[in-house]
């Protein structure tokens, strides 16, 4: 595989080395915040993703955490280029992503496929699981013939563990955890090498959550797939990823491999993300110490200037984390963190100080921008 | 006397042209001041339905609501109506699930304060808008006189689920209940909700029932934990005993099922099998049985009975899972 992928375009950081499946390059979302009917201005954007830098080895899993609102779900969409990124791109094994049109971007998304968090709202009430299946192989011209689709969709099933029986039922007929087996047939059917798996089990009862985890990691095994899983729930996450990347408001704050990261987190956030969880045993939640963050999630459409976190940080210093904001850098072999004072704070020199939570304005728009133009239709008709 | 005593609570959904269905099934609890109950299960168990029979919200139609609710001796379930809404909100409160839709959208955050403070503690509006703004700054909303006026939809969730807590609390009740408050929040914001929650009960004395599906948030907050199972106890036992020697295969599963963050990492979790769709109705014998992996022929034949396994603890089962073998007495 080749890593030059269009002509003249500036590679910030080029490790799309081969085992590199996909690596994403300064990647944006913004979405524009709209006002007024007829005039439909801009007023502000929201900053969902903004700027991150990543890559997924091939074969590995790379999970990304942060709490709702954080942009993880928007970055795994722009990945897939289902929601079209602001800036940035994605290569996907040696190709560059935001090159592809139509129908060569059609092919591709037969290696990349997804599975959705709800998977009643993800599979379509009105068909049978066999549809479901064989529509993704028919789109990509794997269907080829009825004995040879018949005999995909046994292994499929026997995959995931859903009886031969169920090709003919509605995805009504299933129980919560056998939908999201379907939803990941579903994204097996067509042979991918990357899954983007979006809150995998966070819908489903803590003792099938377990099951559909313990399938996934069976069929990476088995197939040699790579995953990007994205959740907020860390214990989740830590069990089945390799590599985990913490985001809040739009950007990576801290990377590292699963065993490093919750051995020892070096940014704040994840300091204070990994102690809130609590823990199933009394013992070690009587003793464990917590850190409480003060105040909400600044707005994504009104970030905090400099460091994203630091009207939250029961760290921030002085200077440079209101005005400056940290780069993702290598602290320890493999560790990147987004904090001016990583080291300090690891080091001890830094303690932690009380917080005052501030208020949060919920559009981060209102303030400055007036109002104009009219409300609805009816206003503008009859001024 | 206990504050709560819950005996035998059942409730049954009837509707006409379907079979009776019994969400819950003889649950008996109690709560003393200043305790924290948790009942703990999954979705369907029957946890909610058992709060909402507590608070007498369930409809007259459709749900018939059998066995005693007993609050300082008094049953709440044969009260009139009126002297019901009068304890409500003063003696008992709850705090629900998802403050967004507990809210109500188009009212101010401070009416929806001080309407409970004029109800049940005769306030005038000035003198409770004063409190209300006290209570908001309690539960940790910063800017509460600002507050009051702002909708709810112009707070965050976290500052949404306050605001209900702030209600709850607003005249002191004896006894909260609060289900699955912060399910619907993230962990940070979690944490902060579970400390408020600890505070009250601590310096209140408030009782608290709490309503959880995660056993990390009983772990850290439930004196006393009930595990419901197809709408009855299953095991019933002090937090420290219980997750240090689950008896029952289903409390044994669920921990085995949870990965935890400080467990060592690589090992496959051990899941349930089977979802709650393969339960078998109770009287036939345990609900459990097709989904345990302690089954016994005995389990599909006959009702397992609850009984005292000594050391305050409740088990239902035939064929429960083996306590762990303790070197030494451990405190």
């Amino acid at each position: 595989m080749s890593t030059a992928v269009t002509p003249g375009s500036e590679t910030p950081q080029s490790d799309t080395s081969a085992d590199t499946l996909v690596s994403v390059e300064g990647i944006k979302v913004h979405f524009p915040i709209k006002r007024g009917v007829i005039l439909d201005r801009t007023v502000g954007h929201v900053y969902a993703v903004d700027g991150v830098d990543l890559s997924v080895r091939r074969g590995e899993t790379y999970g990304l955490v942060g709490e709702s609102g954080c942009g993880k779900s928007t970055l795994g969409r722009a990945v897939l280029r289902l929601t079209e990124p602001t800036a940035g791109r994605v290569v996907f094994d040696g190709t560059d992503l935001s090159s592809l049109r139509g129908e060569e971007l059609r092919k591709m998304r037969r290696r990349m496929q997804m599975v959705f968090q709800d998977p009643m709202s993800s599979l379509d009430p009105r068909q049978s699981v066999e549809s479901i299946l064989v529509e993704g192989l028919r789109a990509h011209g794997l269907d080829k013939g009825r004995e040879a689709t018949g005999k995909r969709l046994r292994t499929l099933l026997s995959a995931v563990g859903l009886p031969i029986t169920s090709l003919r039922k509605y995805p009504h007929e299933f129980s919560g955890g056998q939908r999201q087996r379907i939803g990941i047939a579903r994204a097996l059917a067509v042979e991918p090498d990357l899954i983007i798996a979006d809150e995998p089990v966070s819908a489903l009862d803590v003792s099938v959550q377990a099951q559909v985890v313990n399938l996934l990691e069976e069929l990476q095994d088995e197939f040699g797939l790579t995953y990007l899983v994205i959740a907020h729930d860390l214990a989740v996450v830590r069990h089945i990823s390799d590599r985990v990347g913490v985001m809040y408001l739009g950007g990576l704050v801290e990377e590292a491999t699963s065993d490093d990261l919750y051995a020892e987190p070096l940014h704040p956030y994840t300091r204070a993300l990994l102690s809130a969880i609590p823990v199933p045993d009394p013992l070690v939640e009587d003793r464990r110490e917590r850190i409480l963050l003060t105040g909400d999630l600044p707005s994504p459409a009104n970030p905090p200037t400099g460091c994203r976190f630091h009207t939250r940080c029961p760290w921030k210093q002085a200077t440079r984390c209101d005005t400056e904001r940290p780069e993702l850098r290598e602290v320890l072999p493999g560790h990147k963190v987004a904090c001016h004072w990583a080291e300090d704070i690891r080091a001890g020199a830094i303690r932690p100080h009380e917080v005052e939570a501030v208020l949060v304005e919920e559009d981060g728009i209102s303030p400055d921008v007036p109002l104009v133009g009219p409300a609805s239709m009816t206003e503008a008709l009859n001024p | 006397m206990a504050l709560l005593e819950v005996r035998d609570l059942t409730v049954v959904f009837e509707r006409k042209g379907t079979k009776p269905f019994t969400a819950v099934d003889h649950v008996s609890f109690d709560v003393e001041p200043g305790q924290t109950v948790g009942l703990v299960g999954e979705s369907g168990c029957g946890k909610s339905v058992t709060s909402l029979a507590i608070m007498g919200l369930l409809p007259a139609r459709g749900a018939r609501v059998t066995g005693s609710v007993l609050f300082e001796g008094v049953d709440l379930l044969t009260l009139p109506d009126k002297q019901f809404r009068d304890r409500r909100g003063r003696d008992l409160a709850m705090v629900f699930q998802d403050p967004l839709s507990s809210l109500n959208p188009v009212i101010p955050i401070g009416i929806q304060v001080t309407e409970v403070l004029e109800r049940h503690r005769d306030m005038p509006r000035k003198k409770a808008m004063v409190e209300a703004a006290g209570l908001l700054d309690k539960v940790g909303i910063p800017d509460p006189t600002r507050r009051l006026s702002e909708y709810p939809h112009q707070l965050s969730g976290g500052m949404r689920q306050r605001a209900l807590i702030a209600i709850a609390l607003a005249c002191r009740p004896r006894l909260l209940i609060a289900d699955e408050p912060t399910t619907a929040l993230d962990v940070t914001i979690q944490a902060q909700i579970l400390a408020l929650l600890k505070e009250l009960v601590h310096d209140m004395g408030t009782a608290l029932v709490m309503i959880t599906h995660d056993l990390g948030v009983v772990a850290g907050l439930c004196d006393e934990v009930n595990v419901l199972y197809g709408g009855r106890v299953v095991e019933k036992a002090e937090r420290h005993e219980l997750f240090a020697a689950p008896r029952h295969p289903y409390t044994h599963g669920l921990l085995a099922s949870i990965p935890r963050l400080d467990a060592p990492r690589g090992e496959k979790l051990n899941p349930i099998r089977g979802s709650v769709s393969d339960n078998i109705p109770w009287t036939e014998g345990c609900a459990f049985a097709p989904r345990c992996p302690n089954k016994l022929d005995v389990c599909v034949r006959v009702t397992p009975e609850q009984e005292d396994i000594g050391g305050g603890r409740l088990l239902r089962c035939h064929n429960p899972v083996k306590p762990p073998v303790v070197e030494e007495v451990s405190v």
